[in-house]
């Protein structure tokens, strides 16, 4: 039996005058999972987190947020915690006072409040006012309204802009956190590294299509993994690249490297052939490839 | 309300609201002997019609078309302002309702004006019986059940006329999406493209909100009947709302 979902969307389009923004999407989340939102700029990521949410109108196709249709957001959406394109508060009110005002328009518990700025590092900067925060404490106040409703799935458009490095790790544990206690956590960021250290899911969009949505280790397995050699001697480079070209893999010169496609196991014999041909190597790394070649590879950028 | 409620919200309101009445109440009582006049378009106002009953209330009255101008312009700003700073999406992510969001909207602007108008008509009286000492005008008939009816009357007529410009500024809001267009737009409707009309051209008033907002807080005036302006501006209001209302809930949150 398959599990439960927590997002499916079928062949869902937006379009605005001649511009497709997303074209025929279909992807599905499963409940309890990490699923990291990927693409270039312009990709229609926003877009397809507006629809979900029930902020715009789908021009055309579905899509159920926790079982129920998108068309009826007001029955999922308690359950929902998001923060769409940034943090946006009133600048004149408090951290804590924006996060009343959120919290009172949605009938959640106020005296959560303070354990949700603790959470996020603002508790002793809650009573300041929202527009003498720097972007770091704007994000994560962004995070702490995402979290009022306890949700059971949680929606961040590129939770970690403007954070440091601290700060990253911090909302990196925190989402892994989460989603250990069973919520949903639907990420955008274009910090792949990022999405490929937390997400199990990946949904990879590119000019409003969706091209890949599966599993993380799915997509990173399918990628041929790289040796990377280097020759002790730079006038060896092509004669290595020959080697590997011989022996059935693809190989290319970068830098001072030469790159041979092909399985870990390949290693030890592309050291043999070139000591047999002379070729002293100084170093022979198998790399697995990581999101962001596979990345850059699927979207062509 | 926590918005309204904010302290640079609060006290600009307060200083706009005492700089209006107190202007209206001392131009009217200090001007009392000027013969250029002392009331709207150079009408004069004198010191007997003053100590009559209704004379504590008429600074009042006469104020309500700039209050009005000021609950345009905060309504104006404070409902468009969610589509600048982006906080609608935050509300509507919490009360997917869009009509419950306005609804709500309009409710919190009610109270704020009757705090604003209470405000107003506290400085209305307090500095007529002030200027009224200063320009020796009997205020012997201020004191009677008449002149406290007509001061009920007054303020529940500002009050309408103030909550009718605030919602004019709410539609201009929602509809421009921007607080300075929706400002400006407001501001140069009601006191130029209006004013300017109804002053060159004869009972055009009888078709602007604005005007009949005015002309509702002062209970009516000899041309047009205080039911005319009530039911005539009203219904340019609620069709302007009804249409705000359907783009409101229809349009996409894209900002």
């Amino acid at each position: 039996m398959s599990s439960p979902l927590a997002l499916d969307v079928a062949d869902l389009s937006k379009k605005y005058g001649d511009r497709m923004a997303l074209s025929h999407a279909n992807f599905e989340v499963p409940m309890g999972s990490i699923c990291g939102f990927v693409g270039p700029n312009g990709s229609g990521k926003t877009t397809t987190i507006r629809m979900l949410l029930g902020l715009i109108t789908p021009t055309t196709g579905s899509g159920h947020v926790l079982g129920e249709s998108i068309t009826q957001p007001e029955k999922y959406l308690p359950l929902v915690g998001a923060m769409i394109e940034g943090p946006a508060f009133y600048p004149a009110l408090t951290g804590a006072q924006n996060l009343v005002v959120l919290a009172k328009l949605g009938g959640f518990d106020t005296e959560a409040i303070q354990g949700l700025l603790d959470l996020v590092d603002l508790g002793d900067r809650g009573n300041s006012k929202y527009k003498t925060y720097s972007l770091g404490m704007k994000q994560r106040l962004g995070i702490a309204a995402a979290l009022l409703p306890k949700p059971k799935l949680l929606v961040l458009d590129e939770p970690t802009n403007g954070l440091d490095p601290a700060g990253i790790q911090e909302i990196r544990n925190l989402l892994r956190k989460l989603a250990d206690n069973g919520t949903t956590v639907f990420v955008s960021s274009h910090l792949l590294s990022e999405i490929e250290m937390i997400s199990d899911h990946l949904v990879m969009l590119r000019l409003g299509k969706v091209i890949f949505s599966g599993k993380t280790s799915e997509l990173l397995a399918k990628q041929q993994p790289v040796i990377v050699a280097k020759p002790e001697h730079r006038s060896d480079l092509d004669k290595l690249v020959m080697i590997a070209t011989q022996a059935g893999h693809s190989a290319k010169i970068i830098d001072e490297t030469v790159h041979v496609t092909g399985a870990a196991d390949y290693s030890a014999k592309l050291n043999k052939s070139a000591f047999d041909a002379g070729i002293i190597l100084e170093t022979l790394t198998p790399v697995r490839a990581s999101l962001e070649d596979t990345f850059f590879e699927m979207t062509g950028e | 309300m926590t918005k309204l409620r904010r302290p640079s919200l609060s006290i600009s309101t307060i200083v706009a609201v005492a700089f209006v009445t107190g202007l209206v109440t001392s131009l009217l009582f200090l001007l009392v002997d000027s013969p250029e006049g002392n009331g709207e378009r150079g009408v004069r106002i004198g010191r007997d019609v003053l100590a009559l009953a209704s004379g504590v209330s008429l600074s009042f009255s006469n104020a309500a078309g700039l209050l009005g101008i000021v609950a345009l312009c905060i309504f104006a700003a404070q409902t468009a302002q969610e589509y600048t700073y982006g906080t609608l999406r935050n509300l509507l992510l919490r009360q997917p309702s869009r009509m419950k969001i306005l609804l709500g909207k309009l409710v919190s602007m009610k109270l704020f004006a009757i705090a604003m108008v209470t405000l107003s008509a506290l400085l209305a009286v307090s500095l007529s019986y002030l200027f009224a000492g200063v320009k020796d005008i009997s205020t012997q008939a201020w004191g009677t059940s008449d002149a406290r009816a007509e001061l009920l009357r007054t303020f529940i007529n500002v009050l309408i006329a103030t909550i009718g410009y605030g919602i004019f500024g709410m539609i201009l809001g929602l509809l421009f999406r921007s607080p300075i267009s929706a400002i400006s737009i407001g501001v140069i409707w009601n006191l130029i493209i209006e004013g300017l009309l109804s002053a060159f051209v004869t009972n055009i008033d009888r078709y602007f909100p604005g005007q009949l907002l005015s002309i509702v807080a002062l209970g009516g005036n000899e041309r047009i009947s205080y039911q005319y302006a009530l039911f005539t501006s009203f219904t340019f209001l609620v069709i302007g709302l009804a249409i705000v209302s359907v783009l409101f809930k229809k349009r996409d949150v894209a900002n």
